[in-house]
């Protein structure tokens, strides 16, 4: 009874705060969009008794989700969003491991401060950042105003509001979720693993790949997904540091929602991302399920 | 073992596979390695023994390439080694933690170090299989390292670090892993391996047991300094400072004044000052054979016997001659006997009578020494023995160890020594026990006396 009740505390948990909603969200994107409030119809009305209910799910349909296919657009951004997360979860990984690889090897007494500065950007509100990128990235912004300075530019270059600033805002939001897997990764290695590669013939560099890479290998997968899976449904950053070119689902949903006030097909766009991201979920699950089992 | 007719040190042409000249290392202000010189040969299983923190890790980690020399050169078979770096050494290393690949099975670990030298498949596969052979690990070559058991590890390190056939085998504290039982098989498997292959191994070990079993000689090291570098039993039996005395095995340490004895060892022989039962003896038996009766014994044999037993034989019936051997020996076992002169006499406490060590240097006399006493050397007794070398006290503990039991004895002046006894009899029967007022003995030979 004890064990019942102690498995059940996270269950209701799920169920309350996901399960449901999703079967809110699964019953707007099949009802038909209405000029009410709420903005879709049927609407479930239980006191009318077991006709009520019969005729409420004669009325949804998969409409929404065939408009999906039939404009472009949505596909499209789907496709971006996924082109966006893949490239910047790479640049992630390029400027997480290096900084990863350098705190697993600086001296212990260090290492509680460098993680505590990874951590730290945490502790300011995440829009707010954001927006202090706005102020470095702009044509009068901190960057070209340093770059003019130093003379290496004659002109301001144009970054904000372009794909290159969407994507330097989320290394810089997202590397803390790529260095603390890799890190942790990295830490847990013996270092006289390395002195056994070099023992047996490698040179420095080749032990880096034939040891410190495939053992750091958990980590820079977890790292991944954990960058890739929430950069696809990315918002703030594409709408505040991109511009007009910049598809991406997350603000297409934004606009959708609260532009078009079209929640049924909002809520379908909601639907097919979260099945999109089931994929890079369940293989991250089996990859931290394998890892340990490994060290079981 | 060849260990008896190995002994390339010895031979002042046998070419020393390691040098050490004067090599100095220092960890900033620490000097780890101090000014030290060795010479290692070929074939040779050499132990650097030690505490932690004496320097023989950073000895191995030099050997390796690991760390540089601070002063002075390591030659390894003639080639200075300060510019190679260890990749380019004929050194290989099994470590401590054994360091196995975690993604890589037992049978690519032990492949690893040949891929890098670029050999053919079928060349590492033969290889491979040889030395799955020789640590009887066949049967785990698809295993991951975590899936099998420590011992078995041990062994997929030492497949590892033979596979390249090195010149050299460091092995840092190889076994210290491993159940006393298990590490016990693995050492006389190690010397096995050691032997079928060849190759030359050092090992790193505070394991005094251990350096004993496996090595041809074992170099005790104390802060940087090797102190004595000798075969096992010299280490045991001769250790050179009190140092090396305390360190391998235990040790009874009992300090005192030096003082020359009179006489020389060899001389012992001339002016013996044998007792007279000795003498008579010796003289007799160029008259009368055997013991022979005095008045008394005459005339009750005259005036009683002679009628009923008949007439006495004066050659009475007596087993043939003794060798001399035995005859020599003989008075070793009587009982009031001076010791053989020579050596020197300890003076250890006031009032007692000095401890006589014969072997002991009489270039010592005058200074402080230290007597080292082996518990196995100390006999233990509830009676007076019959030796010179006798301390009174009491049982203060008793060790039971299975085998032997070691008795802890408080002398009196407070002095507490340790006399190891082995358990012939059953526990039951031990007639010595807590509190019981003991001798300890032990002969004049059997300590080492040594400086300070």
């Amino acid at each position: 009874m004890r064990r019942f009740l102690l498995i059940a505390v996270p269950y209701l948990w799920l169920v309350a705060l996901f399960l449901i909603p999703f079967a809110i969200v699964l019953k707007i994107s099949l009802s038909d969009v209405a000029l009410a409030r709420p903005p879709y119809m049927p609407q479930l009305d239980i006191s009318g008794g077991w006709e009520a209910i019969r005729s409420f799910f004669s009325a949804l349909d998969f409409e929404n989700f065939v408009f999906l296919t039939s404009d472009d657009l949505y596909w499209k951004a789907y496709l971006s969003s996924l082109q966006i997360a893949a490239i910047s979860t790479v640049l992630t990984l390029i400027v997480g491991y290096p900084i990863a690889y350098a705190m697993a090897r600086s001296a212990p007494e260090w290492r509680p401060t460098l993680l505590m500065l990874v951590i730290l950007p945490f502790w300011t509100s995440f829009l707010i950042r954001v927006y202090a990128w706005m102020g470095i990235l702009s044509n009068e912004g901190l960057l070209n105003q340093f770059l003019l300075w130093t003379g290496i530019i004659s002109e301001p270059l144009t970054i904000l509001n372009t794909n290159a600033a969407v994507y330097i805002g989320i290394v810089y939001t997202y590397l803390p979720f790529m260095i603390l897997p890799i890190y942790s990764a990295l830490e847990r290695m013996d270092e006289s693993l390395l002195e056994a590669a070099v023992d047996l013939g490698c040179s420095r560099l080749s032990a880096f790949w034939l040891v410190t890479i495939p053992l750091s290998k958990n980590g820079i997968i977890a790292g991944c997904f954990l960058v890739f899976i929430p950069v696809i449904g990315e918002f703030v950053i594409p709408s505040l540091l991109g511009g007009s070119g910049t598809l991406m689902i997350g603000k297409v949903l934004w606009e959708e929602f609260f532009s078009n006030r079209d929640w049924p097909v909002a809520s379908a766009v909601a639907v097919i991302l979260l099945l999109i991201l089931v994929i890079p979920i369940i293989l991250f699950q089996r990859n931290e399920q394998k890892q340990r089992e490994a060290e079981g | 073992m060849s260990q008896t007719d190995f002994a390339p040190w010895n031979d002042p042409n046998a070419k020393p596979l390691i040098q050490f000249k004067n090599v100095t290392k220092r960890f900033g202000d620490f000097t780890a390695i101090d000014n030290q010189t060795q010479d290692i040969y070929e074939q040779e299983f050499f132990a650097l023994l030690g505490p932690s923190g004496c320097g023989k890790t950073t000895m191995m980690r030099m050997l390796a390439g690991f760390e540089a020399p601070t002063e002075g050169q390591i030659l390894i078979a003639g080639q200075d080694m300060a510019q190679v770096p260890p990749n380019k050494r004929a050194v290989n290393m099994m470590f401590q933690s054994y360091a196995l690949f975690p993604h890589l099975s037992v049978w690519e670990n032990i492949a690893f170090g040949l891929k890098r030298e670029g050999k053919g498949r079928d060349v590492i596969d033969a290889r491979v299989d040889e030395m799955l052979r020789l640590t009887r690990l066949e049967k785990f070559a698809q295993r991951k390292p975590h899936q099998i058991s420590g011992g078995q590890r041990q062994r997929v390190a030492l497949a590892r670090s033979l596979a390249k056939a090195p010149k050299l085998l460091l092995l840092d504290e190889p076994l210290g892993a491993l159940d006393k039982k298990l590490r016990q098989d693995t050492q006389f498997e190690l010397m096995d391996i050691q032997e079928k292959t060849g190759t030359t191994f050092v090992i790193v070990t505070h394991d005094q047991e251990e350096a004993m079993t496996v090595a041809s000689r074992v170099a005790v090291m104390d802060e940087g300094k090797i102190i004595q570098v000798a075969r096992p039993d010299q280490i045991y039996e001769a250790p050179n400072s009190v140092y090396v005395a305390d360190f391998i095995g235990e040790v009874n340490l009992i300090k005192g004044r030096a003082e020359a004895r009179a006489g020389e060892p060899e001389a012992a022989a001339a002016p013996e000052p044998a007792p007279p039962q000795e003498v008579t003896e010796t003289a007799a038996p160029a008259t009368v054979d055997g013991p022979q009766p005095n008045e008394i014994g005459e005339w009750l044999q005259n005036k009683l016997l002679f009628p009923i037993l008949g007439k006495r034989d004066p050659q009475p019936k007596r087993l043939p001659p003794p060798d001399p051997k035995p005859v020599e020996a003989a008075p070793v076992s009587e009982v009031p006997k001076p010791a053989p002169p020579g050596g020197l006499a300890l003076h250890w406490a006031e009032g007692r009578p000095p401890l006589i060590a014969i072997n002991g240097d009489p270039a010592m006399a005058g200074e402080t020494v230290t007597l080292a006493l082996r518990p196995e050397k100390m006999a233990i007794s509830k009676t007076k023995p019959d030796a010179h070398n006798a301390l009174q006290g009491k049982v203060i503990d008793i060790a039971y160890l299975g085998n032997v039991s070691t008795y802890h004895v408080e002398l009196e002046n407070g002095l507490k020594v340790r006399a190891q006894m082995a358990n012939t009899r059953r526990i039951a029967r031990r007639d010595i026990t807590w509190e019981d007022s003991v001798w300890v003995s032990f002969s004049e030979t059997s300590g080492v006396v040594l400086r300070g």
